[in-house]
């Protein structure tokens, strides 16, 4: 009884913190201002151009990493690794709640791994992709 | 009564045998260098890669390095200003020829800190105690890096590096 009303409290309140605007929305509304300066005829992030970043093998960057896939797995479900071996959580939303809760450190990884895979910085478009993308999965 | 000598001396002997042993195991046999205990250095100098002991570099080293991480090793690993001038402080403070001198001394003998080496890899007593490691081992798909400690040193997240 305690145990299904513990259980029942996480469930509300991980629900509220879910349908809340969390830092992740805030994030994706100020790059989808970002995106529309950019280019008015912004109409809205897409997961599946998302996808596409993820798996696009670019070889742009450094030869070690040619895509996203290289470190983080095809799945994005499922972990992934660097290649000095460390373990690397799962990118999808769905199994790595909280991942993108500071948006400092989504900044961090979004400057450092598109140099390394795309051999420059992302757009705010293709950021909002990719945390559309990742948001679905 | 006569006092018991031999089993007093025997049990002396055996305590103190097991107390020689024991401080050699806590100190790993020379192959022990305390891991990263700040959060913020773990967090930062930890997700790519094993957060390397400071013990394992000297000072000079450890601030030649925050001062490039624009590119390091190949990388942008850069952050931001306050957060690399808290990183830099632990690790001169706990480098091999600072705080962390007890353990990693004899690592770093032989090497002139005037020189600021970078690479953990390329000390001599590093080379030395990896010169029986073949090629194809260094290649193995789990391997793969020179600084993947842990895929040989199972330990290596908790400091110790034995064979």
């Amino acid at each position: 009884m305690k145990l299904r009303l513990a259980l029942s409290c996480i469930a509300l309140s991980s629900y509220s913190l879910l349908t809340s605007a969390g830092p992740l929305e805030q994030q994706l509304a100020a790059y989808a201002t970002e995106a529309k300066t950019a280019n008015p005829a912004f109409a809205g992030f897409s997961a599946a151009r998302g996808e596409q970043l993820y798996i696009t093998r670019f070889g742009l960057g450094k030869p070690d990493t040619p895509a996203c896939t290289t470190c983080h797995g095809n799945d994005p479900r499922t972990s992934g690794e660097t290649l000095t071996g460390k373990h690397i959580d799962p990118v999808a939303l769905s199994v790595s709640p909280g991942r993108y809760a500071d948006s400092a450190k989504v900044e961090k990884w979004f400057r450092r791994n598109c140099n390394e895979v795309l051999g420059r910085e992302c757009t705010p478009l293709e950021k909002g992709d990719w945390l559309a993308f990742v948001g679905s999965r | 009564m006569k006092f018991p000598t031999r089993p007093v001396v025997l049990g002396l002997l055996a305590l103190g045998f097991s107390a020689l042993i024991l401080s050699r195991a806590q100190a790993g046999g020379g192959h022990y260098y305390p891991p990263v205990a700040d959060s913020v250095v773990k967090e930062e100098c930890g997700s790519c890669h094993l957060a390397f002991p400071p013990s394992m570099l000297p000072a000079s080293s450890w601030k030649r390095m925050m001062g490039e991480l624009d590119n390091h090793f190949g990388d942008d690993a850069s952050v931001d200003p306050e957060v690399a001038r808290k990183i830099t402080a632990y690790l001169v403070a706990n480098a091999g020829d600072t705080g962390g001198q007890r353990y990693g001394g004899k690592l770093l003998r032989g090497v002139d800190p005037a020189t600021a080496p970078q690479r953990i890899t390329t000390l001599p007593k590093w080379v030395r105690e990896h010169r029986e490691v073949q090629d194809w081992e260094w290649r193995h798909k789990d391997v793969r890096s020179k600084a993947n400690c842990t895929a040989c040193h199972a330990d290596a997240e908790l400091g110790y590096y034995e064979d």
